[in-house]
């Protein structure tokens, strides 16, 4: 039995022990209130500026680049939404266990991803992959990993692909133009970003715009001269010949004679702009634009240009070619058949005379033929501003000599673009009147300047009728129901060394229909090697089909009647057309 | 038409029915309205801090559902009954816990769950009752203040289990384990020598345990002193509650308008840190509602305690009272950075259904200690 004392003493312990316990859960409690007072009271404002620290952001509004498009409206190249995907490295770090998932949702690999991750640990943003389709993206935002955030961004889409992508170019992964037109033109085709305040949630997303501080100028869009039909035509056809010939490269330019506007401009090889992955710099050059050449005999009509302007010579004039070579200094000229006697300017163009050519050339004065080639736009850029456009070599008449003189007449020592040579046979169909290259549509054609007669260009374009004739080098290039003038040529390629016997440009240059030109189109294939390789045989059909399906899409009036059907090979069938026709 | 002879009007009637409808369930009615306000208090404030989702307002209310019955059954259990049992339950539990660490079911990374089939089940929210239980059976029929080789026995019996939960690694139930049966030892009666000894010890203990700690371990203890030094790190939840609790001011943002919690800044905002979405949308009246709703429940079952007349009963339920206001203390302390972050939830606002039982068994088992105090020997 416990005694009185002792009880007494238990219940004074007892209530002793209760006091203190009492006590402490009063201190705790008041503890609590001081600590959430001190909190809600005292640091009030500092902790509530910290949480709006937190969730508002300054966002950026992305502008949208303008959109390219074609003649008609066709779209050549769109920005499209895509959201690229980033992560705080730092925060990611804390989530370890999630980067299997996350890797799996980005199909890369896990050690890659964590890798990646654990060595960017100084960094606070880094980005785990670009441009995924926002359906993608949204897979991995539900993911909902701490650190892992997206942002919008847009990508280039180039609907044409590889038909119009040398002349295009392409954007860079930030939407900012890298090669071609949009590189010329990003300065238009780029918009300015805008600013909005947002409301967003731990994961990045945005909750809520609060409000805009500065709109978005979205890129202004961009209307080309291209006709996405001609150069899907210009396309196919280049493409078809390269294989056939077994050529090394090759360009198609085809120009608006009555406005000076590319309608089409196709390069082989070739690359698709929306595969970044094949990239090979390689392909990347637009040569039509940026690669010089020797061109043979296809410069000889501004040679014979020259000569009807000194007043020496008219379409009746005649030059005696026989005996089909002769020396110039320690070199010789020679024609490739033979002596062709004597025969007027129209044959020597029909029958390429190397020897006629540099007969003409060299009665000539050299500062005429100088001021006669530059004025047609040789040895200068187009106004085209197309990014890495080449002038081409014209060296100053001050330095020509005799043999320099006798071998640019059928064009040796010069070198040109493809676009250059159109613009210039694009000039004489416009009966002298040089306008300039535009990659942008032109609604009213600009008035040019006038750097040959009319009349002269008029004997000029009859002459070069005769080429495509039936005895002409150029017969090829004829189109049913339309009159071609053109010139072909075939080049020896300079290498180490001096000239290749074995390796050739074949070159066809030409306007159509040539009773009132419409177009003018120039064709080059480098290295044909399947056989045939003069410029008659292997550039001229593609200069038949391209301009015969692009004057038809154009609904241009036929000059001439047709009285065959073209048969299984067009350029042929219609060479027999036209002589069909000439016949009766 | 006639009217039923009884004396008073309609709502005393009403009153007093209820009063012997609860006395015949023995049930507590003045702590059944205190925990039943807390509980609806919290399913409001859930239905914001989980974003409003309605699926999870059902299921909180199905775990208060469960804990009720547990609630109600367990009162009706004599506490003499509740008495024998406690070594049972005590043996049943440390199995239990063996098991979940050894071939425990790997639940959230850490072992602590028991998956039965129809329903998983944590062995440590067991503890939670029946190391306390435990104690006070250990003492009911020993001389108090406890001598000191009984209270070497008490501290292998908290120990055991404390250790086996901090194992999984479950370090806040292991510390409110270990709590609630320290308590049971404090009301049995230390004498100021040994508190003061032990107080001695644990100032030694922490001194060398700081000393050999690893570096990651000082790098939490010191994160808690001052969150800045690792923000995104373990210094975030408590950055983030208190900025929280701080830009709710007085009056709060008002209800599903807390911008830390509703964006998600703040983390396990329906869990365990449930405490700073009120301080955000109810400001510091919220809190104080919530707190006074507390200290009526705490006063309540502490009353409850002392009105029992044995010593099993009295240290038991005790125990129960201070544990409950141990968890509050703990939660809002760590949520408000009062004290290093551990696993504590807000009781019977935080979602979970585990705690939600056991919490609302232990009023059960008070409510039984309390309506059965007269058929007790002393």
């Amino acid at each position: 039995m416990i005694g009185y004392e002792a009880r007494q003493e238990a219940a004074l312990s007892f209530r002793w022990r209760s006091y203190v316990l009492l006590a402490i859960l009063g201190a705790s409690a008041l503890a609590l209130g001081w600590r959430a007072a001190n909190l809600a009271l005292r640091d009030h404002g500092f902790l509530a500026s910290q949480g709006n620290a937190r969730f508002t952001r300054v966002a950026a509004i992305v502008a949208h680049r303008g959109t390219i498009i074609d003649r008609y409206g066709e779209p050549l190249a769109v920005s499209t939404p895509v959201d690229s995907v980033w992560t705080n490295p730092r925060e990611l770090a804390l989530a370890t266990d999630q980067i299997p998932r996350l890797a799996a949702a980005l199909k890369v690999d896990r050690q890659e991803l964590t890798r990646r991750v654990t060595s960017n640990l100084d960094r606070e943003f880094l980005y785990l992959e670009r441009h995924l389709q926002p359906a993608e993206a949204q897979q991995i935002r539900a993911l909902e990993i701490p650190g892992v955030y997206l942002s919008r961004e847009y990508r280039r889409y180039f609907p044409a692909g590889e038909v119009a992508g040398h002349i295009l170019g392409f954007t860079n992964v930030d939407d900012a133009g890298q090669e071609g037109l949009e590189l010329a033109f990003d300065h238009w085709l780029a918009g300015e970003d805008g600013a909005k305040r947002v409301i967003q949630d731990r994961y990045g997303r945005v909750v809520q715009d609060v409000d805009s501080i500065r709109s978005a100028r979205p890129g202004r869009d961009l209307i080309l001269s291209i006709d996405l039909r001609i150069q899907y035509l210009a396309y196919r056809e280049l493409k078809a010949a390269i294989l056939q010939q077994r050529a090394r490269a090759g360009s198609v330019v085809v120009l608006d004679v009555a406005t000076g506007e590319v309608l089409a401009m196709v390069n082989q090889p070739a690359y698709n702009p929306n595969d970044r992955e094949q990239f090979v710099a390689a392909t990347y050059r637009n040569r039509a634009a940026t690669d010089i050449f020797e061109p043979g005999s296809s410069i000889k009509p501004f040679f014979v240009a020259a000569g009807l302007a000194s007043g020496k010579y008219d379409d009746r004039s005649v030059i005696d070619t026989s005996p089909g070579f002769f020396k110039v200094g320690v070199k010789t000229i020679e024609d490739e058949h033979g002596s062709l006697g004597v025969i007027n300017l129209a044959t020597i163009l029909a029958k390429s005379s190397n020897v006629g050519m540099a007969r003409l050339a060299l009665s000539l004065e050299p500062q005429l033929i100088w001021k006669t080639l530059t004025s047609l736009g040789f040895g200068q850029v187009t106004t085209s501003g197309y990014p890495g456009e080449s002038a081409g070599l014209l060296s100053d008449y001050a330095h020509w000599r005799p043999i320099g003189i006798a071998t640019m007449s059928h064009g040796y020592g010069l070198s040109v673009t493809p676009l250059q040579l159109a613009h210039a046979y694009a000039t004489i169909g416009a009966l002298g009147m040089n306008r300039p290259v535009s990659f942008l549509r032109v609604d009213s054609a600009p008035t040019g300047e006038r750097v040959l007669d009319p009349n002269l260009c008029r004997e000029l374009i009859s002459m070069l009728e005769s080429v495509v004739a039936a005895e002409g080098t150029g017969k090829r290039a004829a189109i049913p129901g339309y009159r071609v003038a053109g010139k072909t040529g075939t080049a020896w390629k300079a290498t180490a060394g001096g000239y290749s016997t074995d390796r050739y440009m074949a070159v066809f240059g030409g306007m159509a229909p040539s009773s009132n030109p419409r177009l003018a189109a120039v064709v080059v294939i480098d290295e044909p090697s399947a056989g045939k390789y003069m410029g008659g045989d292997v550039a001229a059909p593609v200069f038949s089909a391209v301009v015969g399906h692009a004057l038809r899409l154009l609904a241009v009036a036929p000059d001439e009647p047709v009285h065959a059907l073209p048969d299984t090979e067009p350029g042929a069938a219609a060479a027999q057309g036209v002589r069909t026709a000439a016949l009766q | 038409m006639y009217e039923e002879v009884t004396s008073g009007s309609r709502t005393r009637r009403t009153l007093t029915g209820t009063a012997r409808m609860l006395a015949a369930l023995k049930l507590d009615g003045a702590l059944l309205i205190g925990l039943a306000l807390v509980a609806v208090y919290g399913l409001v404030v859930l239905y914001s801090a989980s974003g409003q989702s309605l699926p999870t307002i059902i299921r909180a209310g199905a775990h208060l559902g469960m804990g009720a019955v547990a609630m109600l059954l367990l009162a009706q259990v004599n506490p003499n009954f509740l008495r024998r049992s406690s070594p049972w339950l005590y043996l049943l539990g440390v199995v239990l816990l063996l098991v979940v660490d050894g071939i425990g079911y790997i639940g959230k990374g850490a072992q602590r769950w028991l998956d039965l089939g129809v329903l998983r089940f944590q062995p440590s929210e067991v503890m939670k009752l029946a190391v306390p239980m435990m104690c006070a059976w250990f003492l009911h029929d020993r001389a108090l203040p406890p001598t000191v080789s009984s209270l070497a026995i008490l501290a292998a019996l908290i120990l055991v289990p404390v250790g086996l939960v901090a194992l999984q690694p479950d370090l806040g139930t292991a510390a409110l384990i270990a709590i609630a049966g320290s308590l049971v030892i404090v009301m049995a009666g230390l004498k100021v020598r040994i508190m003061a000894g032990l107080a001695a010890l644990g100032a030694i203990a922490g001194w060398f345990g700081w000393a050999f700690m690893h570096d990651y371990q000082k790098k939490r203890v010191l994160t808690f002193f001052d969150p800045n030094t690792d923000r995104l790190g373990a210094g975030y939840h408590i950055i983030q509650s208190q900025i929280a609790i701080g830009s709710g001011g007085v009056f709060g943002k008002g209800w599903m308008h807390g911008s830390q919690a509703q964006l998600q800044f703040l983390p396990e905002r329906s869990t365990d840190f449930i405490f700073a979405v009120i301080g955000e949308e109810f400001g510091l009246l919220g809190l104080a509602l919530l707190l006074l709703l507390y200290a009526f429940v705490v006063a309540r079952a502490l009353y409850l305690a002392m009105q029992t007349q044995d010593t099993f009963a009295r240290l038991l339920g005790g125990s129960l009272a201070l544990t409950f206001f141990v968890y509050v203390f703990i939660n809002a302390g760590m949520v408000s950075g009062l004290l290093p972050v551990v696993g504590v939830p807000l009781p019977l606002v935080s979602y979970g259904g585990s705690s939600m039982v056991t919490l609302l068994a232990g009023f059960g088992i008070l409510m039984s200690l309390y309506s059965h105090r007269k058929l007790m020997g002393s």
